[in-house]
Formats: C-alpha cells, structure tokens, sequence
C-alpha cells in the first residue's frame, strides 16, 4: 500500500495549530508542574511538524532536517533543567501545585 | 492521502490523551506515543534522520526524564489525588471539542499560499548540510549540552540539610 | 578574530573543569580574564591595534559563517564592561567556592551566547545562541537557594523559562514561515523576501519579531522580567540586567532593522507603538515600587522601549540612537544594579520603605547612584541625556512628533521614580537600625566607579565619541 502524501499548505498548518491549542490549554489548564512540562513538550512537538512540513512543502528538507536535529537537542536541554526547576520547587513546599508559582507580588 | 490523515489525527489524539490522562505516568505514556506518531510523520515526509533523533531523543530520553521527575516527587494522600482529579476534568474536559471545532474551522480556509520553492537538484544531503552549512549549529549543540551538564550539576545536587 | 569569541571562551570552562578542586578558587579570576579579552577584543576590532591575520588559518578548520561589524562591536564591549562588573559583584557577594565557581562557568557559556549573537547573520543561528544564553541564564537564577531569596529563586526562574519557551516556539514559526517564503533563512534571504512584500514573509517576520519581543521584555510580553531580576542572586541581577535581556531581544531587532526591515512601514508601526506603550507602562509600574530591585527591573523595561521606539524613527539616526542607549543602559543599569548589591550586603533588605538617610554613611554608593539615575533620566551633561536626545531627534527627523513627545514626558517620570528611589534610600531620616552601617566593601565599589566613570567621561565627551561611533557604527 503506497501512502500519498497530501501538498496542501493549509492540512499541515491546521494540524500544527490543534497541536498548539492543545499544548497550550495543558499549559495554562493544570494544576501540576509536571504538567506544564508536558504541555510545554507537546508545543516543541507542534513546532517540529511544522518545520518539517514547511521544509517538505518548500523542497529544502535537509536544511529543515538539520534545524529540526539542533532544536531536539536544544529542548532535551531545556526539558532537563525545567525537571530541575521543579526539583526544587519540590524541595521547597513538598508539593507540585502551580500556586507555589504566583507568590511574588508586584 | 486520506491514510496520512488519520495519521495525523491519530498524533492529535495522542497528544490530547497526554493533556487530559488522569494519572501522570499515562501522561508521560501519552507524550511517549506522540513522539513516537511524530517520529513516523517525519519518516513518511521525508526526514529520515530527523525521524529517528526524534524517536530516540524525544520519545525516549524526555520520557526517562518525565518519569524520573515524577517518581522523585509523589507528593499527594489518596484524598488529595481524587479530588485533584474531579478538577482537573472540570477544566479539561471542553479541550477536544475546542480542538475540534477548530480542526473543521481551519478546514474550511482556503486562502492561496505562494510558496517559494527551491530548486530541487540543490537540495542536498542532511549529513552534508549540518556539517558544512550549519556547523555553527553544532557548536552551539556542544555548548548547550555543556550548560544543561551544569544544570544538572547545580539543580539535582543533593540539598545539604 | 570571530572565532576566538567563541572558542576561547568555551576553552576556558573546559579549562575550569580540569582543574583540580583545590584551584577552583581562580576559576572566577580566570572568567575575569577572558572578560577583560572580551572588553578588549571590541576595541581592537575597531581599532586594529594588534595585527590579527595570522589567525586566518583558523577559517579553513571552522567554517563558522561568523560576519562582524559595528553592530557586533557595540554587543561585544556591553558584554564585556557588564560582564566584569557582574564577576567582581559575585566575588564579594557570594561566599561559598563552589557557587562562584558555579557563577563563572555560567557566565562563560552566557558569554559564547552573547558573542554568537553579535555575529551571526542567519535567523535560525541567532535563534540557537539565544537559547544558549536563556538555558545558561536559567540556571545562573537558580544557583542561591538559601536563605531569604531561596523560594523566590525558582519562581523568577520558572516564570521566566515558560515564557521564554513561548518565545522559542513564536521563533521558531517565523523561521518556519520563512522556509515557505524566502530563500532560506539568512539575512540576507530575509530582506529580499521582505523587499518583494510577500504577505507570508511578513507573518514570518511577525512571529519572528513576536519571539524577540518576549525574550526582551517588551509590553505585552513583560510578565517575567520583574520576578526573575528581583529573584536572582545579586551578580545575577546584574548579568541579566546588563547583557542578558538586551542581548537576546534587544539586539536582534537592531541587527533586523539594519539588515532587513529598512523602514519599511508595517514594521516601523509595530516598532513605535509597542516601543511607547513599553516605555509608558515600564515606567508608571517603576513608580509604585517599594523593592529596590523590582523597580530597577520596571525601569529597565521602560529603557528597553525607547531603544524599540528609536528604531521607528529615520533610520540611520535611529539605529545611531539605539545603539548608543543600549551601551548607555548596560553601564548605567548594572551600575545600579550593583549598586542595589552593595545595599542588600550591608543592610540585608532590599524594601526601600525601611530605608533611608544612607547617604552619609554610604557615600559612594549614594553618588555613584546618582549619576547613574540622573544618566537614565536624561539629565546632561551625563550619557544619557545624548542618547535620549539623539532618540528624539530621530523621531522627530522622521515626522513622528507625537511619539517625540511621548518619549520626552516618560522622561519626566523616569526622573519622578528614579528621585524616589534616591529619597527613600539615601536621603530623609535614618532609622536607628542602620546607624552602624557603613560603606561596602571595596570590591564591590570598583565596578560602580567604574561604570559611573563611564558615564561621565561619555557623557562630557560626547562630540568627540560621535566621531568615533559614526565611524564604526551604522
């Protein structure tokens, strides 16, 4: 079975913009940190089709490629130090509520 | 092309089950599919390479991460957890008829979009392009994974009491 | 010579960590080291004091695609002066080995970042050094933990990563928008897009610029920058205050207006209003402070619009003005922030309400202060008052005399804020708490001199600066 691969512009975008609203409204929604973790990684996720699909579309896939390899790593890097933050905020209250985020006034 | 459809709803929806999953080792579970469904994407595109780094680096360094987060931190009593569940459905729940809604709406747009392609012949390899067009890029890879060893060092050390 | 910006650097953490534990002790005397190469390399680009071909072979063995100009000097020699001061800061403020060893690697990341920045010429590049800059500064807010900032530190910390991963991803999309409708991703692939008026290479470019709005803390997008300053450890402060925020937004929007935007008029809207809205709620949100940090934080976003408002303006004036306002933030900014140190290390607090009357009994301080916020006001015969005046001379050159008018009225309430600052903490009665308080230590004087220095000497120099500028600069 041959999968044909669909040229529209529009098919990719759509499918990058559900990805977004849903890693967002995880965002913003929960009450965990942990969480926001998630919902930050499936915005990298919508963020990663896109670039694919606009090397694809473009004809340039090595340069998307490459871009798409560097900005893996960069959000490994990213990720571990978010778990870090978290850590420590762990320490601190004994809890993963979000609340603890909002204390400084002003 | 309708099979490379699903396959993108299919990827949605495990992105929807990693925002709304209950317990968060079936989020986690639910992020490790989506990568794993974005990896397979990539790979029916074109991108090889990137596919796999994705696989690999996304679907399973990140989810090692994720999970050691979450067993360092098991914070709730039984109570705690269940009504943190009740509220969290409270304000997930309108999320997948949001993200339908806008999956029809987007599907009705039809403005044109002028691309700019490139000449094919000149495209290239990966392996090529990343090491003698972006090898600033990897320099940088270098530096960043040198700062994250040191967030590492300076985060995860254990707290002197 | 570009490469070495990025490698020497980079040798000298990997030279850190081989040390054994007992040298660590230099490590942040080695940073200091590569800093004062830093300042100096700025000036021997521009001046070509020592002859430098030899280092040609080095383009055979990296090709790094690294383009230097006036623009990068400005950048580099701002990362260098804020990056000295912000080392001396650590060292007299920190007192365990480790965390200053710690703080200098960081820094020295940061620092290939920073240097990145000022050179590259290519959209997704700029992007990967911003990261590095974010990542390392990410980290560098969270290395105190104890005591009173303890908690605070990972809140500023985690406001800050959040937003700027949104800013990553709005980056990110512009680059992706650019795939689709320019060249490639280079500069120069950029202003041609932008020159054929291609619909998407604008959304492309308003994503872009969205990104850079949020790393640089401009309004709407400002939400961070108050609790992260605040939060961090002193010598922090003073790096992200400096070079950090600047260098990640800031600059990259100078080096667009120079390369691609060249006034073109959708641009140049967004420019002018978000610079003034910047500018006017930066400093009315200052007014109502009583932290002495968190208003410096206010502050430094108001600066940050007049450097975004300068852009819309005539061109070439305008560039002139941003960039001479960024040096002149980045001295004076770290200045206070420095000095912000010196009070925090000898009264422990930082709440400007239970201050007061420091004046006498810390009075480099309290002067050093002084020129700084009068130098942010815009008061001449100091650097600040040329910037300013040289901002409104491009607003005014290009028609926009309402913006001109906006910029000299928030001027009147940087001043109104900055008397505040300077009539709760040093003038007034003092309370009896503080009668044994006296002037900090030494180390941590010489960068507020210093700085102060700089804004003097600038600012009564300036005529003769203008040459030297002109020549390098726009």
């Amino acid at each position: 079975m041959t999968i044909v691969i669909p040229q529209s512009f529009w098919l990719y975008f759509t499918f990058f913009a559900l990805l977004f609203l849903d890693g967002i409204w995880c965002m913003l929604a929960t009450r965990n940190m942990v969480r926001v973790l998630i919902g930050i990684e499936i915005l990298m996720k919508s963020v990663t089709l896109f670039l694919i699909a606009a090397g694809y579309l473009s004809g340039r896939m090595a340069l998307a490629q490459a871009l798409v390899i560097t900005v893996i790593v960069i959000e490994v890097v990213v990720v571990i130090v978010i778990a870090g933050v978290i850590l420590g905020f762990f320490r601190k209250h004994d809890s993963l509520d979000v609340g603890n985020t909002r204390e400084m006034k002003g | 092309m309708i099979w490379f459809t699903i396959l993108l709803v299919v990827l949605v929806l495990a992105a929807l089950w990693a925002s709304m999953a209950t317990a968060l080792l079936r989020a986690t579970l639910g992020l490790a599919l989506t990568s794993a469904l974005l990896a397979v994407v990539m790979y029916a595109l074109g991108a090889t390479l990137a596919a796999v780094i994705e696989l690999s680096v996304c679907a399973g360094l990140i989810t090692v991460v994720l999970v050691s987060v979450t067993s360092l931190t098991q914070p709730r009593t039984f109570k705690e957890a269940l009504a943190a569940r009740r509220s969290r459905l409270r304000r997930f729940w309108p999320l997948p008829f949001v993200l339908l809604a806008a999956g029809i709406g987007l599907s009705f747009v039809r403005v044109p979009v002028d691309i700019v392609l490139k000449v094919p012949a000149a495209d290239g390899d990966v392996r090529t392009v990343l090491w003698s067009l972006r090898q600033l890029d990897l320099f940088g890879q270098i530096l960043i994974l040198l700062a994250g060893v040191f967030g590492v060092l300076v985060l995860f050390r254990k707290e002197a009491k | 010579m570009s490469h070495l910006l990025l490698l020497v650097p980079f040798a000298a953490v990997l030279l850190l960590n081989v040390l054994p534990k007992r040298a660590r002790v230099a490590g942040i005397w080695i940073a200091f080291g590569v800093l004062v190469l830093e300042t100096a390399a700025a000036f021997i680009a521009k001046f070509g004091w020592v002859d430098l071909s030899a280092l040609a072979s080095l383009d055979q063995v990296f090709r790094f695609h690294l383009a230097p100009d006036g623009l990068s000097e400005l950048l580099i020699l701002c990362a260098g002066l804020v990056g000295m001061a912000s080392l001396l800061v650590a060292w007299k403020t920190s007192h365990e080995v480790e965390e200053r060893f710690t703080f200098a690697n960081l820094v020295l990341i940061a620092l290939v970042g920073i240097n990145g920045i000022a050179m590259v010429h290519d959209l997704f590049s700029l992007y990967v050094f911003v990261e590095i800059t974010a990542v390392a500064t990410f980290i560098l807010i969270t290395t105190r933990r104890t005591g009173e900032h303890g908690i605070q530190a990972f809140e500023g910390a985690w406001k800050y990563i959040l937003l700027s991963v949104v800013a990553s991803v709005l980056m990110l999309l512009g680059i992706a928008f650019f795939f689709l409708s320019a060249d490639g991703i280079s500069l120069d692939a950029v202003r041609q897009a932008l020159a054929t008026g291609a619909p998407l290479a604008w959304v492309a470019t308003t994503l872009f610029l969205c990104g850079l709005f949020v790393k640089g803390a401009l309004v709407p997008f400002h939400g961070w920058l108050a609790d992260a300053y605040t939060a961090a450890p002193a010598p922090v402060s003073v790096f992200m205050a400096g070079i950090v925020t600047k260098a990640s937004g800031i600059f990259a929007l100078l080096r667009l207006a120079q390369e691609a935007l060249h006034g073109a008029a959708p641009g140049r809207e967004i420019l002018l209003v978000g610079g003034a809205v910047t500018i006017v709620i930066g400093a009315l949100l200052a007014l109502t402070q009583t932290n002495m940090k968190r208003m410096l934080a206010y502050s430094s976003i108001s600066q940050m619009g007049y450097i975004v408002l300068a852009l819309g303006g005539d061109l070439s004036l305008g560039i002139l003005a941003a960039g001479f306002h960024f040096f002149n933030h980045a001295v004076s900014k770290s200045q206070l922030f420095a000095n912000a140190a010196a009070i925090e290390k000898e009264l422990g607090t930082l709440d400007m309400t239970q201050m007061g009357g420091l004046g006498s009994r810390m009075p480099v301080t309290a002067g050093t202060a002084a020129v700084a916020s009068l130098s942010i006001a815009g008061l001449p015969p100091l650097a600040g008052f040329w910037s300013k005046l040289l901002i409104v001379l491009a607003l005014w050159k290009a028609g926009e005399y309402s913006f001109a008018a906006v910029a000299i009225l928030a001027s009147l309430v940087t001043l109104a804020y900055f008397l505040v600052l300077q009539r709760n903490v040093f003038f007034g009665k003092r309370e009896d708490r503080w009668a044994a308080v006296h002037e900090t230590a030494t180390g941590l004087l010489v960068p507020a001199v210093a700085l102060a220095a700089v804004t003097i000497a600038l600012g009564v120099g300036f005529p003769f600066a203008l040459k030297v500028l002109l020549g390098g600069g726009a």
